[in-house]
């Protein structure tokens, strides 16, 4: 019995398509059930799989040759949406990788005479494919933490002006030295900005005080101080200020208030009594 | 050789610092300093430093002594101006300028040296507080 004559891979795909994106589409819309429109997936899926087949017969045998940079761009802007989606790692792998269902329908079918060569190749593609998804998908999440992180910078550190020569900062979450620099550069500089001689820290919204956090506290009011402004702080809740007191730390002489409200009392009465001195010095 | 001008306002020494300072210039300043408080016999040393745009453990130093000389020649010294940089700098570095006193700027430094300037003399002579000057 003569050999049959081998079809090429590619035009092998392009006759069968048909099934191949069938089996393929049913394997990964029961993975992504409810999340994802089949229509959505029918069309990024077609995408794929035409770019796959120009790019075989174009000669492409590795995912790194020339050939498949189609393909790797349409797959990492996938992956990436689908990072943005919020989809799941093993969500966004499934749906490239059930490609191999497809191949594998194709495998059973008796009329294709495919070369285990060319199978393999194949395989090891989707395989690489499914790499290069993964590996996209998680530089996306990588890349949204990293903005996320910028954006928390950003958004948590309002220095607020509670009256006049009054500034105070509501610190809202954990306090880590990147953070406690930023609000201690905010607050100085506010300090200077606005000529006002009292700050207030506020750390209502702190869940947790430990040495460190509280060593960055007390920097940031002895450096209030050198600049010539006071610093009160305020919003040092019941199991903050066992934690404080039982890990030893000593806040000295920096004065602390137990509401915003009282601290801002303190500063107005301090700020009060130096204006009536002065008043009286320069004769009302 | 260059030095640090040294200017006498009512009876308060005001040093503005506007360039970074070699060493030998600080001791000079030092040295001038206590001079001029007692030949004018000053109650007050306000020391500008708004225009300093670094701070290291040597003019640290020196500040803290200008203090502690002023405070044996009977004269309250206020540092002012520190730039936040400078701040954060020297509280890293752990100079914290014990017993120096410091403002926000020229103004309310003079205003902190009148006050306390004013609570002595109003006990001595004004008890009532009506006198003006």
């Amino acid at each position: 019995m003569a050999p049959e004559p081998v079809t090429p891979l590619s035009s092998l795909l392009q006759d069968r398509r048909e099934r191949v994106a069938a089996a393929w589409i049913e394997t990964a819309a029961a993975e992504l059930r409810g999340r994802i429109t089949r229509t959505e997936l029918e069309r990024e899926q077609t995408d794929v799989l035409d770019t796959l087949v120009a790019g075989l017969a174009a000669g492409g045998q590795v995912l790194t040759d020339p050939q498949f940079d189609g393909l790797r761009g349409l797959l990492g802007s996938v992956s990436t949406a689908r990072a943005r989606q919020g989809f799941s790692p093993r969500e966004t792998a499934v749906s490239v990788l059930a490609l191999k269902e497809g191949l594998y329908a194709l495998l059973a079918d008796r009329d294709a005479a495919v070369a285990p060569a060319d199978l393999l190749t194949l395989l090891r593609l989707v395989d690489d494919l499914g790499l290069f998804t993964f590996e996209t998908f998680a530089t996306a999440r990588e890349s949204i933490i990293a903005e996320q992180a910028e954006q928390l910078l950003e958004l948590s550190t309002p220095v607020v002006k509670l009256w006049e020569g009054v500034v105070a900062v509501p610190l809202v979450g954990t306090l880590d030295s990147a953070r406690t620099q930023v609000v201690m550069e905010k607050l100085l500089q506010t300090l200077v900005d606005t000529g006002s001689e009292h700050a207030i820290i506020d750390i209502t919204g702190v869940p947790a005080v430990d040495t460190q956090v509280a060593q960055h506290l007390l920097k940031t009011v002895v450096a209030a101080r050198l600049m010539g402004a006071e610093c009160t702080i305020s919003g040092i809740r019941p199991q903050i200020a066992q934690t404080i007191v039982a890990l030893g730390i000593e806040f000295g002489d920096i004065r602390t208030k137990a509401t915003l409200a009282d601290a801002l009392v303190a500063a107005l009465r301090t700020g009060k009594g130096r204006r009536a001195e002065t008043s009286a010095l320069t004769g009302a | 050789m260059e030095s640090v001008p040294i200017l006498k306002i009512g009876r308060t020494l005001l040093v503005s610092i506007q360039v970074d300072l070699q060493d030998h210039t600080a001791l000079q300043l030092q040295e001038d300093l206590a001079d001029r408080i007692t030949s004018t016999g000053a109650r007050g040393v306000l020391i500008d430093i708004s225009g300093l745009e670094i701070v290291d453990s040597f003019i640290g130093r020196m500040l803290a002594s200008i203090a502690s000389i002023s405070r044996v020649l009977d004269a309250t010294t206020v540092v002012v101006g520190m730039r936040p940089a400078v701040a954060i700098t020297m509280v890293e570095l752990g100079l914290s300028l014990g017993g120096v006193r410091t403002a926000l700027d020229v103004e309310k430094g003079l205003r902190l040296l009148d006050v306390e300037e004013d609570d002595a003399e109003h006990l001595l002579l004004d008890p009532d507080g009506t006198e003006a000057e």
